[in-house]
């Protein structure tokens, strides 16, 4: 059996999710922990049942692809998500075009308010916001896209190896997830900061990934169990293919669209895990983020001088890009998910 | 139910041992001199400095194998004895974290409380209701979406800084000693509501968008099509489908105390509101290491006991977990 015979979109990416065997979206709380299995305070028995996968319908993968095109440009969420993030994505990319003033260059009048001259005014250094703000969304987007493709990586190679491998290797690896989830995220990076005194843009996004895989591994276990006993993989199996192959060529496609919903989340949450860091000072040191523009700003009392045009547009910003990623990600799960279209 | 219990209480207990020795191990293994920053504050001359140095060494238990240290640092733990602040020298660090808690937990609580229960039922409020999911859904996405810290300089700016309606930072007057008295208390009550409402209202966003959803996915199920062809107002119906969706958010509720913590910390930093969080941030910027270990142990044990109290709660609330266990033990 090869792939095709196996549709991508045969499994709704939300049906493993909920408690009964499908149901809702991952829920989404607070940001960066979506609720993956809903067992999360249950006895560990219950998980196996959780996942009860409908059968793949022996449907052509291509027809399949125009009804999630057909439901994808009818969904507002999606649409409304994708165009801010794409919005923001041309401003990182074309911004620096249309400045001309270096983001770190300072003047020495002060500051002024948003003008012609400077379209966001500029910081208590003389400083061109706009700039700061465009080269601030392109570290975020890099810290964000970094992040969450670190997490989803490690996510991944634990939730493929605890679901598929089982036994005492699935033990071990349910065990250090569940440490290491209950471990708050910023309190560590907080921690790990304070002695390095500040992190360079790669490892603050490497840090973020390594501490907030845990629930995508939990949930991606989850799939994994139920996949596994399904024919075509126990057909790969007796046709004598690695377990790595089984997982990246007969597993893994089928829950592409879950993958990639649980990418978005992590990437979002590692945005804004990002801003905390950065706005405590721990960030990366001669690059702009938003983050620490805000940060600047706040330490530079902005607050009290009233120049509101600092710390506003880098937060607005975060707040646009974050919830425009949220709403695409309950979007693409509206569209993957038949159960959700009907609202 | 013991082993639900049992097994629970050795993974927080197993997080525990982790937690701590990541505490003790990151200053100790991270290049660098943990002390530098701080015999920096004593200019003197080198031959001073070197003596201070190895006075300080010895003081701090620098000097030690690294395993004596492990174990002191455990046996600290248990004494309730996390070392000397550097910052405050000579206070010790617990009591530097006795002054603050009270501050943090008084925001924290009453925030993570409220939003839970006002977020949840605007989730299950907007529900399959036409105006109000264009309404409140939109708004929570953007919400769950907003950096506290960001938040919080807006309240901090728009309703202090501009307007003077409330006091924008500290959790009390300049000059005034925290006593129980009652100018005192409507002085603390003042300082402390912008603070909790920047943290009440981005947490609202999280709960309302999971109820949502959890509502919806119970209005679809069997029972409720069953209750609903019964004839029974839709009230009822909607009443067993929150009663149903609570339990999820509960677990949702344990899932999230992280963030809520990150979210705690640098709103304290915004409005220098003196709990544990600023303490921390403090801690950082000044490289003050045993403070900093005694604010992420403190900050570790809250969310661990919070967990377990989630835990508990999970239990009483569902009947089934109950049963099954029972029946599962046979």
């Amino acid at each position: 059996m090869t792939d095709a015979d196996a549709p991508a979109g045969s499994m709704k990416p939300g049906s493993g999710t909920a408690p009964a065997g499908s149901g809702p979206p991952p829920v989404l709380v607070h940001g960066t922990a979506p609720d993956p299995d809903g067992m999360a305070a249950q006895p560990d028995a219950g998980t196996e049942s959780v996942a009860s996968v409908s059968s793949p319908l022996p449907g052509a993968p291509k027809r399949h692809r125009h009804e999630f095109l057909y439901f994808a440009i009818r969904n507002k969420k999606l649409l409304v998500g994708i165009s801010v993030v794409g919005f923001f994505v041309l401003v990182a990319i074309f911004g620096p075009w249309l400045t001309s003033y270096a983001p770190l260059a300072t003047g020495n009048t002060g500051w002024h308010p948003p003008s012609g001259r400077h379209w966001l005014g500029t910081t208590y250094f003389d400083e061109d916001v706009f700039s700061q703000v465009v080269y601030g969304i392109r570290a975020s987007f890099e810290v964000g896209v970094l992040g969450g493709c670190f997490s989803v990586l490690l996510g991944m190679l634990i939730g493929f190896t605890a679901g598929y491998r089982g036994g005492w290797m699935d033990e071990i690896l349910n065990l250090v997830t569940n440490v290491v989830i209950v471990i708050p995220l910023f309190a560590m990076l907080l921690i790990i900061g304070g002695y390095l005194h500040q992190l360079s843009l790669l490892w603050e996004a490497a840090l973020i990934g390594m501490f907030s895989w845990p629930w995508a591994a939990r949930a991606i276990r989850a799939q994994t169990f139920t996949l596994k006993n399904r024919e075509f993989v126990g057909l790969a199996r007796l046709s004598g293919e690695s377990s790595s192959k089984i997982i990246w060529r007969e597993i893994a496609p089928n829950m592409s669209s879950y993958l990639m919903l649980t990418f978005i989340l992590l990437f979002g949450g590692a945005i804004l895990t990002a801003s905390f860091i950065d706005f405590v000072g721990l960030g990366p040191q001669g690059v702009v983020t938003l983050g620490t523009m805000m940060n600047n700003a706040f330490f530079w009392d902005a607050l009290d001088l009233h120049i509101w045009w600092w710390f506003l547009p880098p937060g607005a910003i975060i707040t646009c890009i974050v919830g425009g990623l949220y709403l695409t990600n309950a979007g693409l799960d509206e569209v993957f998910n038949p159960k959700l279209r009907s609202l | 139910m013991r082993r639900y219990f049992l097994k629970k209480i050795s993974i927080y207990l197993l997080t525990f041992w982790v937690a701590v020795t990541i505490d003790w191990g990151i200053p100790r293994l991270m290049p660098g001199d943990p002390l530098q920053v701080f015999l920096l504050k004593f200019q003197a001359q080198p031959d001073a400095q070197k003596y201070l140095q190895a006075y300080f060494y010895k003081a701090f238990g620098f000097n030690q194998p690294l395993w004596k240290q492990y174990l002191y640092y455990w046996d600290g733990i248990f004494h309730w004895n996390l070392g000397v602040s550097m910052f405050y020298y000579p206070t010790p660090v617990a009591t530097v974290i006795g002054q603050h808690i009270f501050y943090t937990m008084g925001l924290l609580v009453p925030a993570i409380v409220c939003a839970y229960f006002v977020g949840n039922r605007l989730g299950a409020m907007a529900a399959r209701r036409k105006v109000l999911d264009n309404s409140i859904l939109p708004a929570s996405y953007l919400i769950s979406g907003t950096p506290y810290q960001w938040f919080a300089m807006l309240l901090a700016f728009f309703l202090g800084a501009l307007w003077h309606l409330l006091p924008e930072s500290n959790a009390f007057a300049f000059g005034t000693t925290p006593v129980w008295t009652w100018t005192f208390i409507g002085n603390f009550l003042e300082h402390w509501i912008l603070p909790f409402l920047s943290l009440f209202f981005i947490m609202l966003g999280g709960w309302a968008i999971g109820m949502r959803n959890l509502i919806i996915y119970e209005l679809e199920s069997d029972y409720a099509h069953w209750l609903q062809m019964l004839g029974s107002p839709a009230r009822l119906v909607r009443r067993y489908a929150y009663r149903n969706a609570v339990l999820p958010q509960l677990t949702g509720l344990a899932l999230a105390l992280g963030t809520f913590v990150a979210g705690q910390i640098v709103t304290e930093v915004v409005f220098n509101y003196q709990g544990v969080g600023l303490l921390f941030f403090n801690a950082i910027t000044n490289s003050d290491i045993f403070l900093m270990q005694g604010a992420f142990l403190l900050v570790i044990i809250g969310v661990l006991v919070a967990n377990f109290a989630i835990d508990i709660v999970y239990v009483l609330v569902d009947p089934r977990t109950r049963v099954s266990m029972m029946g599962a033990e046979g």
